[in-house]
């Protein structure tokens, strides 16, 4: 075989580039996948929450607060970039095809908590492109943070608007004391509520279920004949939100 | 070769010094996203896409000129297009890097891209539209080489490169429509959700992409002495004319589909922008500015007086390549996200970081785009003989 100066120099560049390329390639992909969480789940699970609307006492916001300080979610004043796991919306918007003129005002301004929905069928895990977003065999839809990319597919997909982007770093807005039980974010990553799986673990229930005085919430799983969302669910008119979209979400409001 | 890109004239050097700045500006810009986070963009919680992504659907309609010149030359055999398929090819080429670039300065975390291989998923759109334009861009960049590297040496471009472009013109279709289903596959957001989105792509592109082609053909025919021939221009001409009447006519038809069927969750995108809602208009005049353009295009390209006279032509096909920017970017892009699932309005206007660095992708891919292009003429002026070009 002949090898002109040319030739040569593209295979001596071929063969820089495939001795090069491997280690580029593992520091930039280095990712923390946490399989130790997916080995949590249990089938015969599937988690779900139950709300009361129109209990909530006004201006409480008792299940918020737990919820941003077990989960260090920093408190960003500009509304374009906030991180919400979970917050009131007025009743019109979160069931806008219940929507009717004859709606007392303080109804339709009625405030509704909303957050991940968990839906059975998600359809934000389907678009990861990298699965840092999937759905637990108890249910539970997971984001693993060191994995994310932060392309903002799953917030697209979204019927809820329940995910917040990181716009910025958001530690410098997470009020003092830090909870060292649950890791900070970091800039341009996807989160959201996650049903508290790291207290789950340890056998508690939800932060903003256990804080909520008022009845309001209730939490469980919807597999078990005996659990008290179950009871709820079975007995009672309840709705749930985008209902036609296919997701099945699994936080019912009961009405 | 490469010797040849630093020979030029003083227009060429001035092009080049000024695409240089726009990059720098663009690096710049960038940097301070890097470090400090996309929240120097103007996209929000609620409008979480935003120009990057807007352009990123444009480009990769642009990059549909390669086909459009191929797929008659290869495939029927059109001769007069002979003159222009390396330069169809480097444009798609440069087109499809900018919207590499477009989709990848949009990640929040950029270094991570590599996750997109380690953990392929094929559940995702993201993950085909990586594979399909990432081959499209291998595929015209080996064909286009080869061919001007052969035709340099006076040989004949080897059997497997037209195997190379026969793959090519399914993977260029390929592209549209993967890019096509990111946005009409979401249930979330119905202002995207319509099976006219692929076609309606391909429709644009068909006529956003050669429009730019006929116009760096005219530039170079002005500034280098590079003769694409009447009949190539004439046919390309008849291609953007009926693709943009495609288009329109797609756009009619979804009009009708949404405000006919009166579905709140169709409708409701669509005032927003085509009226403005509660006094929130941002991107009414651009959408008009579309229509206006469209029309007054399809009239300038339709009667034989206007569409003959070159300084008319040129006139009627930026107004083409203009309407479809707007058209599949930010009119595409911004309306999916207004009203947000929760009602909220929340308007979008990029920042100066973002236009930047915007500008800057647009100077890388002009910057490329005129090395690929000072070359495969240098190399028709060694040859001299354009018309044996493969």
């Amino acid at each position: 075989m002949k090898v002109n100066r040319r030739g040569f120099l593209k295979i001596t560049g071929l063969v820089v580039a495939g001795i090069a390329i491997p280690p580029v390639f593992k520091s930039f992909a280095r990712t923390e996948a946490s399989t130790s969480l997916t080995t949590q789940s249990q089938s015969g699970t599937n988690l779900a929450m139950v709300i009361r609307l129109g209990i909530c006492p006004d201006g409480c916001t008792d299940c918020i607060d737990a919820c941003n300080k077990v989960h260090n979610i920093p408190d960003i004043d500009n509304t374009n970039h906030e991180i919400k796991w979970i917050w009131t919306e007025h009743y019109e918007n979160v069931f806008p095809e219940q929507q009717s003129k004859y709606i007392d005002h303080s109804l339709v301004e009625l405030p509704a908590l909303v957050l991940c929905n968990h839906c059975d069928n998600p359809p934000c895990t389907q678009v990861c492109p990298v699965k840092a977003t999937w759905k637990r065999e108890d249910g539970i839809v997971m984001m693993d943070y060191h994995r994310c990319i932060g392309c903002r597919f799953c917030m697209a997909a979204c019927p809820y608007g329940s995910r917040s982007f990181n716009w910025g770093d958001p530690r410098p807005f997470v009020k003092e004391p830090v909870d060292p039980n649950y890791p900070t974010r970091t800039k341009g990553v996807v989160e959201k509520c996650n049903f508290c799986e790291e207290r789950l673990r340890d056998g508690l229930i939800p932060a903003c279920v256990e804080a909520c005085s008022y009845g309001a919430l209730f939490f469980g799983n919807l597999e078990d004949k005996d659990s008290e969302v179950r009871k709820l669910v079975s007995t009672n008119y309840t709705i749930r939100r985008h209902s036609n979209q296919g997701t099945h979400p699994k936080v019912y409001y009961l009405i | 070769m490469f010797e040849k890109l630093l020979v030029g004239g003083r227009l060429y050097k001035a092009w080049i010094l000024f695409l240089l700045v726009i990059i720098g500006a663009g690096v710049v810009c960038y940097l301070i996203q890097f470090f400090y986070g996309l929240g120097i963009t103007g996209m929000s919680r609620d409008v979480s896409w935003g120009l990057y992504l807007a352009n990123f659907t444009f480009f990769v309609g642009v990059a549909a000129s390669a086909v459009m010149v191929v797929l008659p030359y290869y495939l029927h055999n059109y001769k007069a297009f002979g003159k222009l398929t390396t330069f169809g090819e480097f444009l798609a080429v440069s087109a499809v890097l900018m919207c590499i670039l477009f989709v990848t300065l949009d990640l929040g975390q950029p270094t991570r891209i590599l996750n997109i291989i380690l953990h392929p998923s094929p559940s995702s759109i993201l993950f085909w539209d990586v594979v399909v334009l990432s081959s499209y861009l291998v595929l015209n960049l080996i064909i286009a080489w080869h061919i001007l590297n052969a035709h340099r040496h006076g040989e004949k471009p080897k059997p497997w490169a037209k195997w190379l472009i026969l793959i090519s013109i399914p993977v260029a279709i390929s592209i549209h429509t993967v890019t096509a289903f990111i946005y009409s596959g979401l249930g979330a957001r119905t202002f995207w959700l319509t099976a006219l989105m692929a076609p309606r792509f391909l429709a644009s592109a068909f006529a956003s992409g050669p429009a730019l082609l006929i116009l760096l053909c005219l530039i170079m025919k002005r500034f280098a002495g590079f003769d694409p021939g009447k009949d190539a221009i004439r046919k390309l001409t008849q291609i953007v004319t009926y693709a943009l009447i495609i288009t329109v006519f797609f756009f009619v038809v979804e009009i009708f589909t949404v405000y006919y069927s009166q579905l709140p969750e169709h409708m409701v995108y669509f005032n927003y922008l085509l009226f403005g809602i509660d006094g929130h208009n941002a991107l009414v005049p651009w959408m008009w500015t579309t229509i206006v353009f469209w029309i007054a295009a399809i009239a300038l390209l339709l009667i034989p007086r206007t569409r003959n006279k070159e300084k008319i032509l040129i006139v009627a096909l930026v107004l083409v390549f203009i309407a479809m920017w707007i058209d599949k970017g930010m009119a595409l892009m911004i309306p999916a996200f207004i009203p947000s699932p929760l009602g909220a309005i929340t308007e979008y206007f990029p920042t100066a970081p973002e236009v930047f660095i915007t500008l800057g992708i647009w100077g890388i891919g002009f910057l490329v785009l005129t090395v690929f292009y000072k070359l495969t003429l240098a190399v028709n002026e060694e040859v001299g003989d354009e018309d044996t070009a493969h």
